[in-house]
């Protein structure tokens, strides 16, 4: 059996109807009809026909009247069951655009489709994708620096465009509630690529199903609450920002390591100072590049309460990734062997040693300073004497200069063990093979 | 060598002679108080196993789940507790039972050296190497006496792990207040040398004590004498050929006859001791899993 330092997906499987993987860009509780969701049926040749008559007469119409040309594309998109030559559907939910920010705006279709002219309709099968960089030219160069576009630049064309965060016809403002890209809805939106487990594989996403991880995490489960606490929550975007999502391996970006306390912070300002004037702060500072940032005790998508005993359990493990000797002397007191048969109720590294505020012996601050010892000591162990602290929580019986007498109990234990058990070992292995012959000579003599 | 050893008193199968009442006569071996200090020490010291192996072996699935079923290490600690203070309240009441025996027979040394001693003797090491030199096929069996060497090392394995382990036990479960007079490194001591010490134990009971008087072949599966406190004549014979002419001698064989175990304290016999069997041997089991993958 491993030890408890697994990953806690306490909420697995989803009890959470609404959520599920590659289902997210459509909540069931989105408002009805914020997006089209009529059914889709094959097209019959008659209605094939129809509809080609039909543009036809839509083309001459708009040739005769162009006041609003919205009207005359809606002519065609209008139609729910309106289908490209290629048998794509082309309605455009005509109630969603008009919600819709641009709709708001009072936007004209070829704003966005300008390879399209009212004079030349049909109009080709393929268009040109909407240029949103001719408004929004702040966001579209900032994206281009991004990780999505990056990958985008690269030719990989799975990675998110505008439209993947944002929607198309629908698009609204953040701070509609139901914008894709509002605080209680982003989860779902970059789930849309991060929670499916098919295009992780195919893009071969980095960290895996990290919306599964983050749904369960504390910060999810706060998000899934309703009101201030919900506000409260980061989303996905509040670590790693939107227009500037950069891979953690860039300087810049939110969630690279020296980064990291800072992007925390940005909530966890109290644990970030305590952090900053720690050890591992300091040598964070340093440009210690092994410097333990929060994400290496906490994790970054599966980020559980303190207070939970499997975490407080699991991120020993954590300190034993750099600290391993120690974990290892540490595993040979009761606080060790308890924690290790899985109870979180004595003594763990941090109750000693402090958490975000961890600093060497040496700082007479630190919690494990021959000044601060005994005291610690006592935080468990009210009544413990003055002499108490001498007792050596990193116990190594095998090392002669930690403490001598440990290490010659140890050998005499040794060689009692050993010397016992080889003598009564042999003597018992002899004393069988006797018997056993005896027993034999006996049986055979009786036959 | 083997003068009192009469080939016709010798049982056709050895293992018969633990089995169902027999038809010849039995003495007394064990009284009462004896075999209720046996059990006494039998249930508290698996007592104290089960609830302290976890300990030595937390990184294992066994461990945590003996650990859990105990309540947690609370739980353990408390299981653990609980035996260990009757084992000492049996240890110390031995002690009395000892002193006791040997101030109403008039000599206190009595207990102390002889052949009714449990005290290791010069003739125990003569009977290791002639045992030795028996299992060699080199020579015949000893002349044992009541109590054998390894009877007493069991014996006196007690006190010694009652001092050891007790001791260590003792000071770790009052550490606290302790730390006003002792420095806080015994603690540390006291930790190795009781987990070793606890290992020996289990260790040496669960194997060494089981094959010595219940497994081996002339005993299997048990010998029911600590149980019923009973010996049949052509068994103490055999086992135990010195005592046998000694009781003889001295005319006090006819003193101990006694009637043969009832069926029932057989049944009582083999239900406790069958059981403390299968639970040794899987604990040694689990012990060697334990010391594998660890």
């Amino acid at each position: 059996m491993s030890t408890c330092a697994s990953v806690t997906h306490v909420t697995l499987p989803h009890r959470d109807s609404r959520w599920r993987a590659g289902e997210v860009h459509a909540p069931r509780e989105r408002p009805a009809g914020a997006r089209s969701t009529q059914p889709r049926r094959p097209m019959q040749p008659a209605q094939l026909l129809k509809a080609l008559a039909l543009s036809l007469t839509i083309g001459l119409a708009a040739a005769a009247n162009a006041a609003d040309p919205n009207e005359t594309c809606m002519m065609c998109h209008a139609d729910a069951s309106a289908k490209g030559a290629g048998g794509k559907s082309i309605a455009v939910d005509a109630a969603g655009f008009a919600r819709s920010v641009h709709g708001e705006m009072q936007l004209k279709c070829t704003d966005c489709h300008a390879d399209v002219s009212a004079d030349k309709l049909p109009h080709p099968e393929k268009l040109k994708p909407p240029a949103c960089a001719n408004c929004h030219e702040d966001a579209a160069a900032r994206f281009a620096g991004t990780v999505h576009g990056k990958a985008r630049a690269d030719g990989r064309t799975i990675a998110a465009s505008c439209r993947d965060c944002h929607g198309a016809h629908d698009i609204l403002r953040t701070s509609d509630p139901a914008s894709r890209t509002n605080h209680v809805n982003l989860e779902q939106t970059c789930a849309a690529c991060h929670g499916n487990e098919a295009l992780i594989k195919k893009a071969n996403l980095p960290g895996g199903n990290i919306a599964g991880m983050y749904h369960d995490s504390i910060h999810g489960r706060l998000l899934h609450e309703k009101g201030s606490r919900q506000a409260m929550a980061p989303e996905c975007t509040d670590c790693h920002g939107t227009h500037d999502i950069r891979a953690k391996s860039e300087k810049a970006s939110r969630v690279a390591r020296a980064n990291i306390p800072a992007t925390c912070g940005n909530c966890h300002q109290r644990e970030k100072t305590v952090f900053d004037k720690g050890m591992h702060g300091k040598m964070l500072q340093a440009g210690n590049a092994a410097a333990p940032v929060c994400t290496d005790c906490h994790t970054a998508h599966t980020i559980q309460e303190t207070t939970r005993p499997q975490w407080q359990l699991a991120v020993i493990g954590q300190c034993g990734n750099c600290h391993d000797d120690f974990i290892s002397s540490y595993r040979l007191t009761y606080h060790g062997k308890v924690t290790n048969l899985g109870f979180a109720n004595i003594a763990t590294c941090a109750a000693c040693h402090g958490a975000h505020d961890v600093r060497p012996a040496s700082d007479p601050l630190s919690k494990v300073s021959a000044e601060n010892r005994l005291a610690t000591c006592r935080t468990c162990h009210a009544e413990a004497g003055p002499k108490f602290a001498s007792w050596d929580p990193h116990p190594q019986p095998r090392n002669k200069e930690r403490s001598a007498i440990l290490y010659y109990t140890w050998i005499f234990m040794q060689a009692l063990l050993a010397g016992v058990f080889v003598f009564f070992g042999l003597h018992t292995v002899l004393w069988a093979y006797r018997s056993l012959r005896t027993a034999l000579a006996r049986k055979r003599g009786n036959r | 060598m083997s003068t009192n050893v009469s080939d016709a008193a010798r049982p056709e199968t050895a293992p018969q002679s633990a089995a169902a009442p027999h038809a010849g006569r039995y003495y007394r071996r064990f009284g009462f108080i004896e075999r209720l200090m046996h059990a006494g020490l039998m249930f508290t010291f698996i007592g104290c196993a089960l609830s302290g192996l976890p300990l030595l072996f937390p990184y294992t699935g066994w461990g945590r789940a003996l650990a859990a079923l105990m309540g947690g290490f609370e739980g353990a600690a408390l299981v653990h507790r609980v035996s260990a203070t009757v084992m000492v309240i049996v240890f110390v009441s031995h002690i009395f039972q000892f002193l006791w025996r040997g101030l109403a027979s008039g000599n206190i040394l009595s207990v102390l050296w002889g052949p009714d001693s449990l005290m290791p003797q010069p003739k125990d090491i003569v009977d290791l190497y002639q045992h030795v030199k028996y299992f060699l096929g080199l020579g015949p069996r000893p002349n044992f006496d009541r109590y054998t060497y390894w009877e007493k090392f069991d014996y006196m394995a007690v006190f010694w792990g009652m001092f050891i382990i007790g001791g260590s036990g003792l000071m770790l479960w009052f550490a606290v207040p302790l730390s006003h007079y002792v420095p806080g490194w015994m603690f540390n001591v006291a930790t190795l040398v009781h987990g070793e010490e606890a290992l020996l134990a289990v260790g040496f009971i669960f194997t060494i004590h089981f094959f010595n008087g219940h497994v081996r072949p002339e005993k299997f599966p048990m010998d029911l004498v600590i149980f019923t406190g009973r010996v049949a004549e052509h068994e103490l014979k055999e086992e135990r050929p010195e005592e046998y002419a000694r009781l003889v001698r001295e005319g006090r064989l006819v003193q101990i006859e006694t009637t043969p175990p009832s069926a029932r304290a057989i049944a009582f016999g083999r239900a406790i001791g069958g059981t403390a069997l299968v639970l040794g041997i899987v604990t040694i089991v689990l012990i060697l899993y334990g010391l594998l993958v660890g």
